[in-house]
Order: structure tokens, then sequence, then C-alpha cells
């Protein structure tokens, strides 16, 4: 599998002001550091209060950083795997998965598996160039969280989470195939 | 064949929808050029050289009557009057308006299609064999399964966005008619000691410019693991496979770099997390999708009256016996027989038809083969139950709709893709090769004696025309703006698959019939009696033919 990155994949995702959370708009909260500044993270330098760290930085200090695991959560680059993470999930309050484009597709995998795979229960989010025609696969993926960037107003944006009423596979918001469902008819 | 329930037509009505929407933000300049781009080949709209192309989803090449006809009404209000039937086993339209297509996809929508997943980094339509639950040499009917794929590629949530385009096929039979092993994945339908059906697997098979025959990763996978063994390995190359560069993405370069053997290792670590999941085949599951595809009314024939009656029109009629022996395909019951219909009469683009042809199509459907139509790979489309008593009336009728060139399996029936005359990926025209080559062997007694021989046409080296795996393949290579034609020879689609190897430096488009006799002049000059090309090809191999063709005069 691979290793943490040493260097974004593309573009590093923004922190934009507000954010979609549970179909709601909702100031951020969270303070996304992104990766490789020009000062090294240390345990002692970290700003209080809620920050997202880049995967390689939050599994250099997660141990260190105990007492506020409240506050602590990850972000995943796209050519990071939700098993870098793996059982760890549990305990998070939030882990954000990173689209450098919207055509790359790995954080749909990596969101499914924190959620089906690692017991993820907190808040994922999706940042980074994604778009809002992938909110239904998002969300089916497990993704409740949407930190869209640019100045697209979130209002419009809400009612694309509604394009699809059922599914036909099993996904983190579907226990059942439709297969399934329909067999037991 | 499979029926839409109301869950299946709101979620395709939703999908319209959608797509309706995403088309008035492009219009009105919300989305980008660049955003809007996966969007519309996720509904099989493309754009093309001259036009924008509409690439409709014919699930594993099933269709009804009622489809067909509403095809042919679409053709008319939306397109200039024809349709094209691709190597996938689709149907495309050259000539819709951008904005008239959330229009032709809710029209299409009523009669239980749609253009889901037919172009993008996707999951794309599932394939099989056009004979599928009436070929003799039949293990198991794969359409069942084919159906179940479909629902689980359907709008896949984690697998829209692959590194590149996803293509599966699936056979039930010994003789590979759907190129399983030229697919992402092939799945090949067996039975174990015990006698329970599983499937053999292969991945990485692929054509266009890295050619690669698809390799075993497992030999029997239980028959209720299908789904969850598809979902392992579509999730390993979503996460691993190249997103660098566009023509390295595919799973055969991943299988290729891991090697077969760590690709399948890894393939079963993540299968092995779910094959207990909720993607089981219950057995439930399988009697429900079955269901779908009941053996139909079949009669009992008194099978000497049967064989009088087809002996007495063949000996009276010497182009119904070629057709005969030619144009149709023996069918497991007793009284029946399965008939392609050509579309391939010369000086018409392989796989073209008119809205009239649609019509007569389902016509005959109707008349003779319970409803149903088949389209092929080879871009032909078959009448899977025909009576054989009927066989004579069915054979005057295709005559008069342009559907009897008795030529399939021969050098002309060839697979050729639209080429420069429509594609904007096209270093060559295709068709005007294909029309050039089926006008110089119009000779119908050469073409029988000629005997089964597969001839694939592909503009460029994405290979849509599948020249690869043709026993001669003809490629459009582009030579400072030039069109020219590459040879290979030796391509075999069955299940002894092989890519054919380049004969040499490429010809002018007016040189290509004159070469494509020469090297059957070295094949008839070989050949030992009843020989087929491509075993004599393998006998003798490349050198006679490329010392002949290439010839000096002298």
């Amino acid at each position: 599998m691979p290793k943490p990155a040493k260097k974004p994949v593309g573009a590093l995702p923004e922190n934009p002001e507000r954010v979609i959370i549970d179909r709601a708009i909702a100031d951020n909260t969270w303070n996304l550091l992104p990766l490789g500044g020009e000062e090294e993270i240390t345990a002692e330098t970290l700003a209080p209060g809620k920050v997202i760290l880049p995967l390689s930085v939050w599994l250099e200090l997660r141990d260190q950083l105990q007492s506020r695991k409240e506050e602590i959560g990850v972000w995943l680059d796209s050519d990071e795997t939700a098993d870098l993470i793996g059982d760890a999930a549990e305990e998070l309050p939030l882990i954000a998965a990173h689209f450098p484009a919207f055509t790359d597709g790995r954080a749909f995998t990596a969101g499914r598996l924190l959620r089906q795979r690692y017991g993820f229960t907190g808040e994922l989010r999706a940042v980074g160039n994604f778009m809002r025609d992938q909110l239904t696969y998002l969300n089916r993926c497990g993704f409740n969280a949407f930190a869209f960037q640019g100045d697209q107003p979130l209002e419009g944006l809400l009612e694309s989470l509604q394009d699809f009423s059922d599914s036909y596979q099993a996904a983190a918001d579907q226990p059942l195939p439709i297969f399934r469902r329909r067999a037991l008819l | 064949m499979y029926r839409y329930d109301e869950q299946d037509h709101k979620l395709i009505r939703e999908r319209v929808a959608q797509f309706r929407g995403q088309t008035e933000r492009y219009l009105a300049g919300e989305l980008s050029e660049e955003e809007f781009l996966p969007l519309r080949l996720q509904n099989g709209l493309y754009v093309q050289r001259l036009a924008p192309m509409l690439r409709i989803a014919v699930p594993y090449g099933l269709m009804n009557s009622t489809q067909v006809r509403r095809l042919a009404e679409i053709t008319r209000k939306y397109d200039k009057g024809y349709a094209h039937f691709t190597t996938r086993q689709n149907v495309q339209l050259n000539w819709p308006n951008l904005e008239d297509v959330p229009d032709i996809l809710a029209e299409l929508a009523e009669v239980e299609m749609h253009a889901v997943q037919t172009s993008g980094n996707c999951i794309r339509n599932t394939t099989t064999d056009q004979f599928a639950g009436v070929a003799g040499d039949e293990l198991v009917d794969p359409r069942p399964y084919c159906e179940l794929i479909r629902q689980w590629s359907t709008f896949h949530p984690e697998f829209a966005f692959l590194p590149r385009k996803f293509k599966i096929a699936v056979c039930g039979t010994e003789t590979d008619r759907a190129a399983i092993r030229a697919h992402d994945i092939g799945v090949q339908i067996v039975k174990n000691d015990q006698g329970e059906v599983g499937f053999q697997i292969f991945v990485g098979g692929g054509l266009g410019r890295t050619p690669i025959i698809g390799v075993a990763i497992r030999d029997f996978l239980p028959e209720t693991h299908l789904l969850s063994y598809l979902e392992a390995i579509v999730r390993v190359y979503n996460q691993l496979g190249r997103r660098d560069n566009k023509f390295k993405a595919r799973i055969k370069i991943l299988v290729k770099a891991l090697g077969a053997e760590e690709f399948a290792r890894r393939v079963e670590a993540e299968w092995e997390q779910i094959k207990d999941g909720a993607d089981q085949l219950t057995s439930e599951a399988i009697t429900w999708a079955k269901r779908f595809f009941p053996e139909p009314e079949y009669k009992t024939f008194n099978a000497s009256h049967t064989e009088a009656v087809l002996r007495d029109h063949a000996g009276a009629e010497k182009a119904f016996a070629r057709w005969l022996e030619r144009n149709t395909f023996p069918h497991r019951v007793a009284g029946y027989q399965a008939v392609t219909l050509s579309t391939k009469p010369t000086g018409i683009p392989p796989g073209d038809v008119t809205d009239r042809q649609l019509e007569a199509i389902a016509d005959l459907a109707d008349k003779y083969s319970f409803g149903e139509v088949r389209v092929t790979h080879e871009q032909n489309v078959v009448l899977a139950d025909v009576e054989q008593e009927k066989l004579f009336d069915l054979w005057q009728e295709a005559r008069k709709s342009g559907f009897a060139t008795p030529n399939i399996g021969t050098l002309t029936d060839m697979i050729c893709c639209p080429g420069g005359d429509y594609c904007s990926l096209a270093n060559a025209k295709s068709i005007p090769v294909a029309e050039a080559i089926q006008r110089k062997f119009d000779d119908l007694d050469y073409l029988y004696d000629l005997g089964d021989l597969d001839l694939n046409i592909s503009g460029c080296m994405n290979a849509c025309g599948h020249h690869h795996i043709g026993h001669i393949g003809i490629l459009g290579v582009d030579k400072k703006g030039e069109e020219f034609y590459q040879v290979q020879l030796g391509g075999s689609s069955n299940q002894n698959a092989s890519l054919g190897k380049v004969l040499g430096p490429s010809f002018s488009r007016e040189e290509m019939p004159a070469t494509i006799g020469k090297i059957l002049d070295v094949f008839v000059e070989n050949r030992q009696p009843d020989e087929l090309f491509i075993d004599t090809y393998n006998r003798i191999g490349l050198v006679p033919f490329k010392e002949r063709v290439y010839a000096k005069a002298s």
C-alpha cells in the first residue's frame, strides 16, 4: 500500500469559512493545515483549537496529542489510502479526504472504507476540487460534510444531494443492494 | 429479458433530470467545458468531428422490438434517420444536437433505455455472447449475471471516477464469442468437479495502444461471490491505477506493473474483507435474476418434416442455401435456428442501419423471434429464436430490407470503427477501406471458399475496430499528414486469444485491396484442405505473407 505523502498530489485544499454539514450550511470551525509549510509542526507549536492535520504529521504527533484528541482531525491526500489511518479512525472526530481534481476518484474508496471497514463515525469531509454533481455519490460513500472551494453560493448546491432517491448498490448509506431487497419481496 | 420495475424507472428518470440540469448549466455558462466533460460522457455524449455523438446503452446487446422502434423514431426526430451498431453491442447516433440530448434520454427512458456510463472513466456496458441462452455449447446462460453486473455497476458511487474506462464481458460457452480476454475483466462461467457453477476471472485485457490479452487471476470463483470479487478488483484498481498519464491508466498497465500474481494477491486480500458482506448473491437473488430470462414458449416440431422443408427450399434457391449456411446458427432446441441479419452489404458503413431498417428489424423480431433483438460485437443483429420452417419466409423478408447479405463470418463481414469520417480521434478513414475491400471481394463462391475470416479495421490506435484481434487487422496511421494503413496478421478473439503481428511498412488506401488480395493468395496456395486462415497463418507464420506482399516487381 502507498506510504503517507511527502508532497501533495495537486494544489493544496483550501479551508473555506462556510461548509455544508449534514445537509445544512454551517460555519467551518476547523482549521485545515496544508502540507509542507515553512515551519515544522510540533505538538508544542500547534495552535490551539480544532485542527485538521496532514496524515504524515498526524501519524508523527498522534501520541503526543492524546489530550487534545477531540480537536485533532486528519486529512488524506488522494494517494493516501484509508488503511493508513485504519482502526484509529474510530477515535477521530473528523477526517477530510482531498480531491486534487474532481476526476480523481480515489477519495470515494477512502470514504467507504473509513465508514464501512474502520468504524469511523465522526465527520467525513470532502475538501479540494470536487463538484456539486458528485454530491450524491460522495454522500453514498459516507461523506457528510463538504468544503466547497471558490465562491459558489452553498444554498444552491444543497439540492444536488437529492439527485437520486434510491440506489442499486450497497454502500455507506444503504446496507443492502437492490437485488437483495427485491429478492425479499 | 429484464424489465424495469418502479425503482429502475425512478432512478433513470432522476438521472435524466440530473443531466437536463447539467446541460442547462453548461449552456448558461455555469459549468465549464472541463467540468461538463465527464458528466456528458457518463451520459453517452461525445463531441465529435462534425457533431455530437450519442452512445445509447444496449445492456449485453439485448433489446425488444418496442425499444428498436423507439430508436427508429428518435433517429428520425433528432438525427439524420440512421443509427450505428458498435463493437460493444451499443447503438450510436451521429448527428444529435447537444440541446436535444436530455429530451432524447427522456424518450429512451420511457422504453427502459438509457445512455448511462456508455463513455467516461467508469464501468461501461457489460457485454456477452449474442447467442446467450440458445447456443448448444452453453454451460449456463450468462444473461442473469450480466443483469446483476449491470445493476451493480450502474451509478456505482465509488467507481464513477476511475483512472480510465472499464469494460467487463461475460461468456457462458467454451467458444468465446464475447472476446472476454480483450476486456478489463473477463468472466468465464465454469463448473467445478462437483458440478457447481462458478467463474474463471481474467483481468487486464484490452486493445488500444497497448494491446494485452487478459490473464486469469482466479480459476474458480463460487457463484455467490461474483459481485464482491468484481468490487475488490475495481477497488484495487481505483486506489492504485495510474492517474498521471492517460495512456498508462488502464488496469492492464497496473496488472503488468505489479505482476499478475501480486495483483491477484491484493485483490484476494481485499475480497477476503468483503466476500461475506451484502454483495453476496444469495440463492434468492440468483433465482430473482434468472426469472427475467425464462425459456420462450418453444413449439415441438417433427424433425423429419422440418428437414424436408428446409431441404426443399435450399434445393430450389441457391441464394437461400448460401444464406442458410453462413447467416444462421444452430439452436439448442430442435426445430429452431438463430439468424444473423447482416448490416454489411457492400457500400454501407458496417453497423449502419436506417430508421426504416430498424423498424424492419422490429417487425421481423415480432413475427419470427418472440419480439427480441440482439446486437453483436461484430455489429450485426441476431434474431435468436426462429422456427426453422419459417427461415425461408424470413430470408425473403430480410432480403427486401437489405439484411440478407450472406457474408457472416467471412472476409466482408468486417468490424470497422466510424473512423476519420466521423471520429475526432481517428488518424485515417476506415469506412472507405472497408468498402474498397468489399468491392474487390464480392464473389461469394470465393468468400465461402476462404471460410471464416475476421478482418477488423480501426482508424487509429485506440482500436475501436479491434484490429489487434482480427485474423487480418488494419490500422489507420498518420504519416506527415497523410493517411496510411498498417496490416497485422494472426490476431484472434476466441478462447485462444492472440494479438496480430505487424506485417511491415504501411500502405496507401489505394494499395489496400491489392495487398489483402496478395495475403489471401498466400493463404490459398498454402492452405491444407478446409484449413482456416488463422490456422494456416499459425502453421506457416508471417514470413511467406511478408515476402509476397513486399516482393519487388520483377
